[in-house]
């Protein structure tokens, strides 16, 4: 049960970018975002692009998940693009009141849509194909050197899953008591505001009290097994870097030369 | 007719691969006053179904009347009907919130809209009625034992003086005494008011006792429908969808096969004591 909360965007199937070690996926996500800022050059957007079109094919998640993503970002997409389609100086390309579109504007408008597209898409893809336990597990390891600066790196880690766990858990005790007061005549559609936001009481207070009666219970279920925070603590699953794994850094790193190349190329030729 | 449940289907998650059948052609008819229990085992349909009658869920397809309307109608009133037929739900007491015990229960009849002295009169004669003592009704909900906050949340559900009561599983979680005490105080309520009660279980052992008529619930159908002396003689077929008859009918069959002449459709402790006295041909000394 624990194994297969679906949360967030999370889509099962079978494929060998699921069975990737988390740590790889959120390394190789965050090179991917930071490839994307330092590629200055189209070519190297190809090389991007042929890259996470790759990749997902590989992940068997059909596109249409992927392109959900992108609703949430069209306003700021819209704005980022206006911003810098408008002002930047440069060649005169068309001019609207005191606005003006420039060579450069469109050059650099074009290039942050094609980024951030990409960058959406690409984050798109590692959750979608990682469960929020196993993006956690990898966190907590990818982050276990800032235990050294007295970060608590396990107990944030085992926050976020527990905070994931009862997530469905509370959602399904909500609808209970909805439908329990509705049984009661409670009203939590009609009225104005304020009468809206008091009819909320009778929903949030049992909801509250039975989120820290399980809180509770969680708590000493956990001290009766002994749990004492993450000090000498191991894992049942612990992550260990297979094969594949390997191989997915190796074409990460391939990913950043040849992204690299290509710009060094097409300055070189001049395009 | 009180409630006729007429054709009624339910279909979870219509249209995804999760799609299952809750509730499967269920037709039945529930007269005034009766005493009716709802068994089957977890995910049978019976929690779903009693959802329905209150029209908490809305059939996929199929109609329900309640005394004589049909409750889909375009302008049927639901929270008319809501206020007509009780439903307490399973751990009724996690629904519990306001301040004080009486306050609680004030919350549904005030909900109705009646005036302030109609509302506690009626939350007195609910909070009498389950038999809560006096000295608790302005003490917070929450410092009462799991049986009183669960004699609280029944009373909040009474004081909107519904005409058919319905319990779910309203013993779960309480010990045998305050079982017992509960069940007996439900009997009284329905012998003295005439109110209908359904009563949802998983338990025959609990029903036995008290019910007129007995719904066995499984996949969303109903299994058997007849008092419970009939539904018990199908002890064979319940244990085979995972529901057992009271132990007395194990013990009463047991005999039979052993040659004692006893009669087997004794439901009760009681009843099953007097038939074993019968046919050692012996008297009962009480």
């Amino acid at each position: 049960m624990l194994r297969d909360i679906t949360l967030g965007q999370y889509y099962q199937t079978e494929s060998v970018i699921h069975r990737l070690d988390p740590r790889v996926k959120l390394g190789g996500t965050l090179l991917y975002i930071v490839s994307l800022f330092v590629f200055g050059h189209f070519l190297g957007y190809a090389v991007a692009a042929l890259f996470l079109a790759m990749v997902i094919r590989l992940s068997h998640v059909p596109f249409r998940f992927m392109v959900k993503g992108m609703k949430a970002i069209l306003f700021l997409m819209l704005i980022t693009v206006g911003f810098n389609l408008f002002l930047t100086p440069g060649e005169e390309l068309v001019s609207l009141w005191k606005l003006s579109v420039t060579r450069e504007g469109v050059r650099t408008a074009v290039n942050m849509a094609v980024r951030l597209v990409m960058l959406v898409i690409g984050s798109s893809v590692m959750t979608l194909t990682t469960t929020p336990n196993n993006l956690t597990d990898g966190m907590e390891r990818m982050l276990g050197p800032l235990r050294v600066f007295r970060v608590p790196v396990h107990e944030v880690a085992m926050m976020m899953s527990i905070a994931l766990r009862f997530i469905p858990i509370l959602m399904e005790e909500t609808d209970k008591i909805m439908k329990a007061q509705t049984a009661r005549g409670a009203d939590f559609e009609g009225g104005n505001i304020v009468q809206r936001a008091k009819a909320l009481v009778p929903l949030l207070v049992p909801l509250f009290i039975s989120a820290f009666r399980r809180a509770n219970d969680l708590a000493m279920a956990m001290e009766a097994r002994c749990y004492r925070g993450g000090e000498g603590r191991t894992k049942m699953k612990p992550l260990v870097y297979e094969g594949r794994d390997k191989i997915a850094y190796l074409c990460i790193l391939l990913y950043l030369a040849a992204g690299i190349g290509a710009g060094y190329l097409g300055r070189f030729l001049g395009i | 007719m009180s409630m006729i449940l007429d054709h009624v289907n339910y279909i979870y998650g219509q249209g995804t691969p999760l799609e299952t059948k809750a509730l499967d052609d269920i037709c039945l008819q529930i007269p005034h006053g009766q005493f009716v229990g709802i068994i089957g085992h977890t995910g049978s349909g019976k929690s779903t179904l009693m959802q329905h009658m209150n029209g908490l869920l809305k059939a996929s397809s199929g109609h329900i009347y309640f005394n004589g309307e049909d409750i889909y109608d375009k302008d049927y009133n639901m929270k008319k009907l809501r206020s007509k037929v009780g439903l307490v739900f399973q751990y009724p007491e996690h629904q519990l919130f306001e301040i004080d015990v009486f306050s609680d229960v004030c919350f549904g009849p005030k909900n109705l809209g009646l005036d302030k002295k109609e509302t506690e009169l009626r939350a007195f004669d609910a909070l009498r009625k389950v038999g809560l003592p006096m000295e608790l009704y302005y003490q917070s909900p929450f410092d009462l034992s799991g049986g009183q906050k669960r004699r609280v949340a029944i009373a909040g559900v009474l004081a909107m003086n519904p005409e058919v009561l319905i319990l779910d599983e309203p013993t779960a979680g309480l010990d045998p005494k305050g079982r017992d005490e509960i069940l007996c105080q439900i009997k009284q309520l329905q012998t003295d008011t005439g109110m209908t009660v359904l009563l949802v279980s998983h338990s025959m052992e609990d029903v036995a006792e008290y019910v007129d008529r007995i719904i066995v619930m499984n996949k969303g159908r109903v299994l058997y429908d007849d008092e419970p002396k009939t539904v018990f003689a199908h002890y064979k077929e319940l244990e085979a969808v995972g529901l057992a008859a009271p132990q007395v009918t194990y013990i009463l069959h047991e005999l039979r096969a052993r040659g004692l002449a006893v009669d087997v459709n004794a439901t009760t402790i009681e009843e099953a004591a007097d038939t074993v006295y019968a046919a050692l041909g012996k008297v009962r000394r009480k």
